[in-house]
């Protein structure tokens, strides 16, 4: 803004013009105005609530249960030894609260659902943006994003009375209900996640790009996987890690199909707990104010970090692609 | 040589282009089986006295309406405050905010609100909804123990604060897509900024907020973990219904201190922790199709009006 317009501007803020403007009116406007940036402050406060509440009951749990008992504890055998022991017992006389078995069965069946539906994601965004008739892709894309509402708690069931019994005969597993089955039905909600925003990712890229390497003699699937792909790399990469996110949170799913056996295994075939099952089973029984009590908030605590570090890290890359793709 | 290496150049790529094309139909295939399955599974529990009757005996006969009527009772008061909040905040985001360092923090919290699980939000509401403002009321107001325990209004609260970011969301994509040169004809006429959101940007905008809380309700309804204790119930006999009499005339209300039955949750728990899984299935399935049709019948209206809304911006 140069001199002469800040001039014009500061002038008009009072001219003549200005001042017709009833002075009711701008008492209403100005009380307006104070109304929605309360609305606004309010929704920020309930974000910082969530933060304060969750942070607040759960660092009670450090009061009682040192930081290094939610990693492991000491048990003394008969002959005197002692050993380390990774085993989340919140409940018994001598409590043992190590996240340990918790975490890596979190991992357990979210890591495998993660590279299932990266395949079965990434092919499918790769298919509706780029392979598709533009017509059905009208009629696909809603159709997935259609798929993404379907309620947890219904893959859950399924993957409950009918996932679990079909795996069971045709792989027999050692237990019924595992880490696979869980992330076989972990990945009916992440693969419209990832298809979706690889989609958006695909679509972003310009299409110069696309007729640039056609130009050079490029075949449809050269220019996919050599030009398109690399070029929307970080948008691809910020889809997959928002369905791992999405893995790591995921509740219905793990709590009726993964057994809810804090295994500490690298056998996807044995029934694991996550976190998530862990606070949904335990929280409608556990006396309130009781060490076991606050170590489940102190699981949402780490849910909670990992989940937001997750989303940022994804709406980092997913700002600069942005950016970048600006052309 | 060259012309060798075009063709297997071309192999290659006709593989994988059918790979990617076989890959994306085994999944909607995957996923319309799932759907088939519940619906002929379902179909036959579905009757007039399956979704209007009581549960019975136990919960291995009888309908569902206790739970139908808890899952719209719980979305219908979750509206009522996530809407009017999301909706004004996404007001003050997008028409009078600058875009300063303190606004950006509030754009990308709200975006991160989205992807945090809804177990948490759960933790959250026992802790802030039910022990710090429930047992804080009854403390203040001496009533014992009345609002310090699970309730369908704290669970309407915790869902309103899971759906809010879905809310403002959409609402911020509405505003945002009403063009520049609308607010400054507006203006050009000598109206105020109210009067310029009030009768230019908002009935533009109204499809995409529909939309918006169109999908609020759909998440909202099919939620499950954050309601776990939040006063979801097994059985209970009672619709959370209290008569509100003024004078003689008496309309049944929603009680929002009860307890409730819920849908999603009757489901789970059915499937998991009834004394007899098997004898109830045709009840869990057809519960399932009940849930199933109502989220996807929520979810195709707010596609529908998404693209209408869309296809009439780019009219514009």
């Amino acid at each position: 803004m140069n001199e002469k317009e800040q001039e014009f501007y500061s002038k008009s803020e009072d001219s003549k013009y200005g001042k017709k403007i009833h002075k009711f009116t701008r008492t209403k406007e100005s009380l307006i105005k104070l109304f929605f940036t309360l609305n606004g402050v309010a929704a920020l406060i309930f974000i910082i609530l969530i933060f304060i509440f969750l942070f607040k009951e759960g660092f009670r749990a450090l009061e009682h249960i040192g930081l290094l008992d939610f990693l492991y504890s000491y048990r003394t055998a008969a002959d005197g030894t002692t050993k380390t022991i990774f085993e989340w017992y919140p409940t018994s006389d001598d409590p043992r609260f190590s996240l340990v078995p918790l975490i890596l069965g979190t991992l357990m069946t979210a890591i495998p659902a993660t590279i299932i539906s990266t395949i079965f994601g990434v092919a499918a965004g790769i298919y509706l943006s780029e392979v598709a008739n533009p017509k059905w892709k009208e009629f696909l894309k809603p159709l997935i994003e259609l798929f993404a509402g379907i309620p947890t708690v219904v893959i859950g069931f399924i993957m409950l009375v009918i996932g679990a019994s079909f795996f069971n005969d045709l792989l027999h597993p050692d237990n019924r209900l595992n880490a696979f089955v869980a992330s076989i039905g972990l990945s009916f909600v992440i693969i419209p996640v990832i298809a979706s925003l690889t989609e958006d990712a695909l679509h972003s890229i310009p299409n110069d790009l696309r007729m640039a390497s056609y130009g050079l003699g490029a075949t449809k699937w050269q220019t996919i996987s050599k030009v398109i792909l690399p070029a929307a790399f970080s948008g691809v990469s910020a889809s997959i890690i928002l369905g791992f996110g999405r893995a790591i949170g995921e509740t219905m799913i793990v709590l009726m199909a993964a057994g809810n056996a804090a295994n500490i295994t690298s056998n996807i075939f044995l029934s694991v707990r996550t976190m998530t099952a862990t606070i949904a089973a335990e929280m409608g029984e556990v006396s309130q104010g009781s060490d076991h009590y606050y170590s489940l908030f102190f699981i949402g605590i780490v849910l909670f970090t990992i989940t937001f570090i997750l989303n940022l890290i994804a709406e980092i890359i997913i700002n600069r692609m942005r950016k970048k793709n600006t052309f | 040589m060259l012309a060798l290496h075009k063709k297997k150049r071309d192999f290659v790529g006709t593989i994988s282009m059918w790979i990617v094309r076989i890959m994306f139909f085994s999944l909607v295939l995957a996923l319309l089986l799932l759907l088939g399955k519940i619906i002929t599974q379902g179909i036959g529990t579905i009757s007039f006295e399956f979704i209007f009757d009581d549960p019975k005996n136990n919960m291995t006969e009888g309908g569902i309406w206790p739970a139908i009527f808890g899952t719209i009772s719980v979305t219908f008061i979750m509206i009522l405050l996530a809407v009017p909040l999301g909706v004004c905040s996404a007001i003050y985001l997008n028409e009078y905010a600058k875009d300063t360092f303190f606004n950006r923090i509030i754009r990308t919290s709200i975006n991160n609100l989205a992807g945090i699980p809804s177990i948490v939000f759960g933790l959250f509401g026992l802790g802030f909804f039910i022990l710090f403002i429930g047992r804080g009321m009854d403390e203040v107001l001496e009533t014992g123990l009345l609002f310090g325990q699970p309730a369908l209004i704290w669970a309407s609260a915790t869902l309103a604060v899971l759906v809010l970011p879905i809310v403002i969301v959409s609402t911020l994509e509405a505003l945002n897509s009403v063009p520049k040169s609308h607010r400054d004809a507006s203006y050009g006429l000598g109206a105020t900024k109210w009067q310029t959101i009030k009768n230019v940007v908002l009935p533009q905008a109204r499809p995409g907020i529909l939309t918006g809380t169109i999908l609020a309700v759909s998440r909202g309804a099919g939620e499950t973990a954050p309601i776990l204790f939040l006063g979801a119930a097994f059985f209970l006999p009672n619709l959370p219904v209290t008569d509100l009499c003024i004078g003689d005339y008496c309309i049944p209300m929603i009680n929002p201190a009860k307890q409730f039955m819920y849908l999603a949750y009757h489901i789970f728990i059915l499937a998991t922790q009834s004394s007899n899984p098997t004898k109830t299935l045709p009840i869990q399935y057809g519960s399932t199709l009940v849930l199933i049709v109502l989220t996807f019948l929520l979810n195709i209206t707010a596609i529908i009006f998404r693209y209408r809304f869309r296809k009439s911006l780019g009219r514009l």
